[in-house]
């Protein structure tokens, strides 16, 4: 055989792999679409979206998924607002301050909270953090937002850490020398160039971060509360899309319209999700700084 | 003739294999179904595979939906549920070809339970429904402290929900501020650390961390659930797929014999006799 064939049949090999995963991927979504479309028979696309009773095994059944949706966004938003900073901050560290040795020990254990099984912080947030949460703050329940978003952060941090890091490693040697050059502290280096520079690295791993937290199930599940009424206040129970599919659809009637209307709001995540992924490739493309003058 | 007795071993073990095939066929049961049946399930299947050794059980949960949903696709033996099959599930079940008989196995009786500094030791069915309405929302309007109530629940579609939709809501909507919790288990969990919630699980799952309280001033007890005195009980079923023939039968038959529901009552379900 000779070797141009070789290198024809192994690019082949390859791309088959690869289409492998796209096609697989094309037949979820199809899937996808077919098992949630026909609730849209009994329901418009206005209600199931914007209705605020979720009530599917009642007769009639109302299928309004506005305040799963509600609760997806805040315990999103609050896990952000807890994991964005120390997800970048870390990062900051890591890349630009560390001394190699701390640097060899920090990076790995940062990682490994990623690797942590999501079961795992759920169990913990549920025997350990909600009865604290309750004890000390006197609350009526401890499975609320605030638990949540907590257990949501500790799982996107690593997300957002090691992209922000890698970001922060592609900005050029020369902006910093430049920077020391001009008479520019450390601080002021990290703070004025190397931070600004890498901001569309680190955007995008802020969104992808959130993408993580949004599609989160387990943790949800287990310590969100499950309340389907709109929160009142960041003690409130919640219910996120992930987690009402997970606890309705072991038991809901094979191709019922709550059976639908489950696949529906997995459609509902599945664009979110894919918003997220889009907004983060456009921002990493469009705000990528590119080039560098030397002499 | 190394060689000789290596392809000998070789074959023996073939046809082993083949006459196990042959005298074993069959004997795995898949049974699938109803968390709240999975405790019975685990030990009757324990006990069964100890007794007949050839025999192979492989047991999941997943909630009764799930268990019919299997039963109906033929990709389990044995559908174990905490509510009766549903007309829709029956009319999908016969389009298939498919003949789900039900077989009683025990009963269930489900317990509203409390946390156990909770004073209030016992709620009418009238009282628990306005609470899973959001009626009441205060322990002092049921006789216990100035507290607000947190309404602990199972997912609206869980056979143990169904039964407490039945029997106390008489089909009123719950209260969305109500927690879902996705099992027996969480909702155990989420009540016995919780000085606020009330929640109900399985006679079975009830133990002291938590305190199960008197329904109409009946406490649930085994002859109270099965003289049909406490009037939140329910009997739990194994459908199987037209009438169980072989080990599928000898299973059923074992779970409903004496040795049977001994492991029932040891799980804390009420035996059928």
């Amino acid at each position: 055989m000779s070797r141009k064939v070789k290198e024809i049949i192994i690019k082949n090999i390859f791309l088959l792999f690869a289409l492998i995963s796209i096609v697989i991927l094309g037949l979820i979504i199809l899937f996808l679409f077919m098992e949630g479309v026909p609730i849209f028979t009994v329901v418009s696309v206005k209600d199931f979206l914007f209705g605020t009773e979720w009530c599917p095994t009642y007769d009639p059944p109302e299928f309004g998924i506005w305040s799963l949706i509600v609760g997806s966004f805040v315990v999103t938003i609050f896990a952000s607002i807890i994991a964005v900073p120390l997800g970048v901050l870390s990062a900051i560290y890591i890349a630009e301050i560390a001394p190699p040795l701390i640097k060899e020990i920090f990076k790995p254990v940062v990682e490994l909270l990623a690797g942590l099984p999501s079961v795992v912080l759920g169990f913990f947030g549920m025997a350990v953090l909600a009865p604290w949460m309750q004890e000390t703050f006197d609350l009526p329940t401890g499975l609320n937002i605030v638990n949540a978003s907590f257990l949501l952060a500790l799982m996107a941090v690593p997300t957002i850490s090691s992209i922000s890091e890698d970001a922060l490693y592609s900005v050029p040697q020369e902006f910093k020398e430049a920077s020391y050059a001009l008479g520019a502290t450390r601080v002021e280096t990290i703070v004025r160039v190397i931070v600004p520079s890498a901001l569309s690295g680190i955007s995008t791993a802020v969104i992808l971060g959130m993408a993580r937290a949004i599609g989160e199930t387990m943790v949800v599940l287990m310590v969100a509360g499950g309340a389907t009424a709109i929160p009142e206040s960041i003690f409130d129970s919640v219910r996120p899309m992930p987690a009402s599919i997970a606890a309705e659809m072991g038991e809901a009637p094979f191709r019922s319209y709550h059976y639908h209307a489950l696949f529906a709001t997995g459609i509902v995540l599945f664009f979110l999700t894919l918003g997220f992924n889009l907004i983060a490739d456009y921002v990493s493309h469009k705000f990528k700084e590119v080039g560098s003058a030397t002499l | 003739m190394r060689k000789m007795s290596k392809i000998l071993s070789l074959c023996l073990m073939c046809l082993s294999f083949v006459c196990a095939g042959s005298v074993f066929a069959g004997d795995t049961i898949v049974i699938k179904g109803s968390t709240t049946v999975l405790p019975v399930a685990q030990v009757a299947s324990e006990a069964y595979m100890k007794m007949h050794p050839g025999v192979n059980i492989s047991l999941s949960g997943g909630g009764s939906g799930n268990g019919v949903k299997a039963l109906i696709d033929g990709s389990t033996n044995i559908a174990t549920a905490s509510r009766f099959i549903k007309p829709d599930e029956v009319k999908l079940a016969q389009e298939k070809g498919v003949y789900p008989i039900p077989h009683r196995i025990a009963i269930d009786a489900i317990v509203p339970i409390v946390h156990t500094e909770n004073p209030v030791t016992e709620l009418t069915t009238e009282q628990l429904s306005l609470i899973y309405q959001g009626k009441i929302e205060n322990w002092k309007e049921v006789g216990g402290q100035d507290l607000k109530i947190i309404v602990v629940s199972r997912d609206t579609s869980s056979g143990t929900y169904e039964v407490w939709e039945e029997k106390i809501l008489h089909k009123a909507k719950v209260t969305p501020k109500a927690q879902l919790q996705a099992s027996n288990g969480a909702v155990f969990q989420a009540v016995s650390k919780n000085r606020y919630a009330v929640g109900y699980i399985g006679l079975g799952y009830l133990n002291k961390s938590v305190r199960g309280l008197k329904v109409d001033g009946i406490e649930a007890t085994a002859a109270t659930a099965l003289s049909s005195e406490y009037p939140v009980a329910r009997p739990l079923f194994m459908f199987t797929n037209g009438w169980p023939t072989g080990t599928v039968s000898d299973f059923i038959n074992f779970v409903v014999s004496k040795e049977g529901q001994d492991l029932v009552k040891k799980e804390g379900y009420v035996p059928l006799f």
